[in-house]
């Protein structure tokens, strides 16, 4: 016979306020198997614990319900509570009061009763509970770092610090990120590149950090401690262990009008080429789209002045294999496409540019060598206008719904820089509000309006129209002075949203980690696990997880090394118990099982048996391998005839839940 | 046909390649056909029939016989053939057991269709230009050939063999089969009139358990309906069972495994077109998954236990239940 006790937690009065906690407690008490039945304020804290762990040895339980909050959060207390006193923890069941009832309901009447129904459900299933024992599984003690621009970069560098060693997977050929893109960093107005390329450095002669340049992740098996990554190093058509990086052959390629994506297609490269001077690996790429060689067979060049004969023009697509304990992902952003923005003229106008555009604009190792000149005509251009949150903060399907955080900040920065450096020029900075909390940031943008007198006019700008002049006229409203305004611009900068880079989607899909809406990664718990995911062993470090400046991004970063070097130093996890299983005489051998199986988990084997007419017969059975197995119950969906079952959550006891809540 | 298969049939058995010939034979009608084994030449020419009739699917019977000692030589036609290779997807059957002889398809025609036209006392019939020729005991009748034949025949998705050691008679195509426009009209209902027609339909159900014990896609060591533990035990005919869950799970057990071979609905005494509820599955896994074929081949992955990063996101099903 059950002897079940039943606990309901208050939550003070996150529980309480809208769930009758004495009637749930009431009710529940008159549930088949339930001897005991309380309720209490707090039933995490250690008195409330000593009160079911008194409850559990004074009345001889046999399982035990909590009603309290979701079970991500103190189901562990419970189990090891219940354990402290001979119970085993998996005779514990938690009914979510609160996230699932309390939280989302505001009638008591109405909350109360489906308290009680998500309680007898709870009931039902621990009268079919049964004891289980973990086990235990080894930890690979090695890291992937998925993405190599800043955030990726100092996420590694902790892991190899801690003494462990970690890959970084970039898909670019080299590492660095948008940071490398980047002029000057607000608020100290530091060089970007000075202060990131030591790092990159660092990671290239770091024995622990192992750089995948030019890659990208394939495929992903397995679970935390244990995940086996394939990875793709796609054919760059150079030797990397030969080439030297001396760049004779970017100089020799006869094909010189590719646009260069390091400066944002403002000016050309070659087909063969080193994105940036300090690129790590400082390796040379050929674009295939664009090789002669490649293409039609005909040049050669490159490979006739390489005088170490590291190009290859027959190298293929590689994949390898590695085994990891941890993964860290540091996808970042790119800046949104501003192709559906036509009142802004960026597609129909050279002098209309985005803000990362204009970075290389005034970059030394851009275009026009630092100089700020008009990509239409290289004249020094007098007026400026900023536009703000172009994208960011939209209600529309053309944009984002999210502040891209970053904006404000850099747009004063751009605008300090050109007054600073062309005090002749006319800035004007055209927003909707200007949001600089952060250390120093606010300080930094009231010098910005102080000190270099940048025009910031409150209101959007509604049109962008390119003359025959050259001018550009910029039709604007100030909300403030309830103005219409008209201003000959010679060069209109867009602060375009940033969004997820397009690869994290396909990349959450193979590591079974949670996305938002907007393609964000999402972390365990906004507040107090922000750098890991939902998903066990994927930590999340940077702006894929949200728009982020970069001491932001950095400090993520190192978290998320924390985190994945807390769960590298462990000789072990804990196994969870509740693993599939699968019932030999009812199992055909079919193989559904084993199709969806995301972690390989099952095999079959040939066995002989008795059969009801006293023959005996060897049939093909299904075998799971409990150490691989993560519960996560495909297998026990897929089964036509019902053979495979997952402990602790047996399609009987999910029937029985079921059951009671129709009831 | 029937006479170059018996003459196949009592080599292979002559020369030992197989001990034992799976076909159909005559039962107390010359309609009411049945597959039968056969182990001896003398039984064969005894009893072994291939006509108009011969429209059951033998595959399944191949779980069994294909574990026995010795090869089974199976005659299999089209349609059975896609049977055939699920099963072997599913490692149902023994391959190297089985001697495949692929024959020629219908249509077959069905004895319900002709009898519904009040045509009684039937000893025979014969195809004339497409005017069936009837001979009863109260004389000859007529009526249009295709009024006759088997429902699975008239919409009939392929003519190819996907598997055989050898062929008697030509092979054909894929055909661009109309299938589908019954299930389209169910799907231009409102939910309402959709739910009458399936309640009327299902509703007839005596639960005879015909559709499972044909079905080539139930081959379960133990049948969920059967197994107590299942939560969904049902043996026999008590309540609503039958209008509200029988067909609905078997379709789903089925779904993603189903080649359409038409027997379900073939042996449904009570006439349910248990066909569509499949046939549903199929149209919305092409429409969802791409165009698959279950049982075209052995190798390829079914889109149900297939996950790949371009499958529909789940909110389709949402979006589509809108109406």
């Amino acid at each position: 016979m059950q002897r079940i006790g039943v606990f309901v937690c208050h939550c003070g009065t996150n529980i309480a306020a809208t769930v009758d906690v004495k009637a749930v407690a009431e009710a529940l008490g008159h549930e088949p198997g339930v001897v005991i039945s309380q309720d209490y304020q707090y039933m995490c804290s250690e008195s409330g614990q000593n009160l079911v762990k008194d409850a559990i040895k004074e009345h001889n339980l046999t399982g035990i319900v909590i009603c309290s909050c979701s079970p991500r959060m103190h189901e562990n207390t419970f189990r090891k509570a219940a354990a402290s006193v001979g119970l085993n923890p998996y005779l514990v069941e938690i009914a979510n009061i609160r996230e699932q009832c309390s939280w989302i309901h505001k009638e008591i009447a109405t909350a109360t009763e489906k308290a009680i129904i998500l309680g007898k459900a709870a009931v039902a299933k621990v009268h079919l509970n049964a004891p289980l024992t973990a086990g235990e599984s080894p930890v690979v003690k090695r890291a992937l770092v998925i993405g190599g621009g800043i955030a990726g970069i100092q996420t590694a560098l902790d892991i190899a610090e801690a003494g462990f060693d970690v890959d970084i997977v970039e898909k670019e050929p080299t590492i660095g990120g948008k940071m490398a893109q980047i002029d000057k960093t607000f608020p100290t107005l530091d060089c970007a590149a000075c202060i990131l390329t030591p790092k990159m450095v660092e990671c290239s002669q770091n024995e622990k950090i192992h750089i995948h340049s030019f890659s990208e992740v394939s495929d992903v098996k397995g679970f935390v401690g244990n995940f086996t990554v394939t990875i793709k190093k796609k054919a760059r058509f150079v030797d990397e262990t030969k080439c030297t990086g001396c760049g004779l052959c970017t100089e020799k390629c006869p094909m010189k009008k590719v646009p260069n994506e390091f400066n944002m297609g403002l000016d050309n490269r070659t087909a063969i080429y080193i994105p940036f001077a300090q690129a790590v690996p400082k390796v040379a790429t050929i674009d295939p789209n664009h090789c002669m060689m490649l293409k039609t067979g005909k040049c050669g060049v490159c490979s006739k002045v390489c005088s170490v004969g590291a190009i290859d023009y027959k190298q293929q697509d590689q994949f390898i294999e590695e085994k990891y304990g941890a993964i860290v992902v540091a996808t970042g952003f790119n800046p949104i496409k501003l192709d559906k923005y036509d009142e802004f003229a960026y597609n129909q106008c050279a002098d209309v540019v985005t803000s990362l555009e204009l970075e290389r604009l005034m970059n030394a190792a851009g275009p026009n060598g630092g100089t700020l000149l008009r990509p239409s005509d290289k004249t020094h251009p007098h007026k400026i206008v900023f536009v703000q949150c172009v994208g960011s903060r939209c209600d529309d399907s053309k944009g984002k719904p999210y502040c891209s955080k970053i904006c404000c900040m850099y747009t004063a920065k751009h605008a300090m820089l050109i007054r600073e450096k062309y005090p002749d020029t006319e800035v004007y900075v055209f927003y909707i509000d200007v949001r600089t909390p952060g250390k120093n940031f606010d300080e930094f943008y009231r010098r910005a309006v102080e000190q270099y007198n940048v025009h910031y006019i409150k209101g959007m700008v509604g049109k962008v129209t390119p003359k025959s002049d050259g001018k550009i006229d910029v039709q604007a409203s100030d909300l403030l002075s309830n103005e219409q305004l008209h201003i000959d611009a010679d060069l209109v900068v867009l602060a375009a949203a940033i969004e997820p880079d397009k690869t994290a989607r396909p990349l959450a899909t193979m590591l079974t980690t949670q996305m938002d809406t907007n393609d964000f990664f999402t972390e365990a718990h906004p507040k107090l696990r922000p750098v890991e995911s939902a998903t066990a062993g994927i930590f999340l470090s940077g702006a894929c997880q949200g728009p982020k400046d970069i001491p932001e991004t950095v400090a993520q970063g190192s978290a998320a090394a924390a985190k994945a070097i807390g769960l590298l130093c462990k000789n072990s996890i804990t196994c969870n118990p509740c693993v599939a299983h699968s019932d030999e005489l009812m199992c055909n051998g079919c193989s559904s099982c084993e199709k969806v199986c995301p972690y390989g988990a099952i095999t079959y084997i040939d066995k002989e048996f008795r059969m009801p007419d006293r023959t005996t017969a060897i049939r093909r059975v299904a075998s799971v391998n409990p150490a691989v197995c993560q519960g996560c119950g495909a297998c026990t969906v897929a089964c036509p005839s019902g053979a495979m079952d997952l402990n602790g959550f047996s399609n009987s006891q999910i029937m029985a839940e079921v059951d009671a809540i129709c009831k | 046909m029937q006479e170059a298969m018996i003459k196949r049939a009592k080599e292979l058995l002559a020369d030992g390649t197989v001990n034992r010939v799976i076909g159909w034979k005559k039962g107390e009608f010359f309609y009411d056909i049945t597959p039968a084994v056969f182990e001896t030449a003398e039984e064969i020419d005894a009893d072994f029939v291939f006509d108009d009739f011969t429209s059951a699917n033998v595959s399944k019977y191949l779980v069994k016989e294909s574990k026995k000692e010795g090869k089974i030589l199976a005659f299999l036609k089209p349609c059975d053939t896609y049977s055939f290779n699920q099963l072997i997807k599913e490692h149902r059957v023994v391959r190297e057991n089985v001697y495949i002889i692929g024959v020629p398809g219908g249509p077959k025609l069905d004895i319900e269709k002709i009898k519904a036209k009040g045509i009684t006392g039937v000893l025979g019939v014969k195809n004339e230009n497409f005017t069936l020729k009837i001979d009863t005991l109260y004389g000859e009748e007529t009526m249009p050939f295709y009024e006759a034949i088997c429902g699975k025949c008239a919409d009939c998705k392929s003519k190819k063999h996907v598997i055989y050691d050898e062929l008697i008679g030509e092979d054909g195509d894929v055909l661009d089969s109309n299938r589908f426009d019954m299930v389209e009209k169910l799907e231009n209902m409102t939910a309402q009139e959709r739910f009458e027609f399936w309640r009327e339909q299902l509703s007839k159900c005596i639960r005879c358990n015909a559709c499972r014990n044909v079905c080539p896609a139930c081959t379960c060591e133990k049948c969920v309906f059967d197994n107590p533990n299942s939560g969904v035990e049902n043996k026999a005919a008590s309540d609503s069972f039958e209008e509200n869950m029988f067909h609905i799970i078997r379709a789903f057990h089925v779904a993603g495994r189903c080649t359409d071979c038409g027997e379900c609905s073939r042996v449904c005494p009570q006439n349910i077109p248990l066909h569509l509820l499949n046939r549903k599955f199929i149209k919305d896994i092409n429409a969802l998954y791409g165009e698959y074929q279950a049982g075209a081949d052995t190798t390829s992955r079914a889109p149900l236990n297939t996950y790949d990063t371009e499958d529909c996101e789940p909110s389709i099903v949402h979006e589509r239940g809108v109406e």
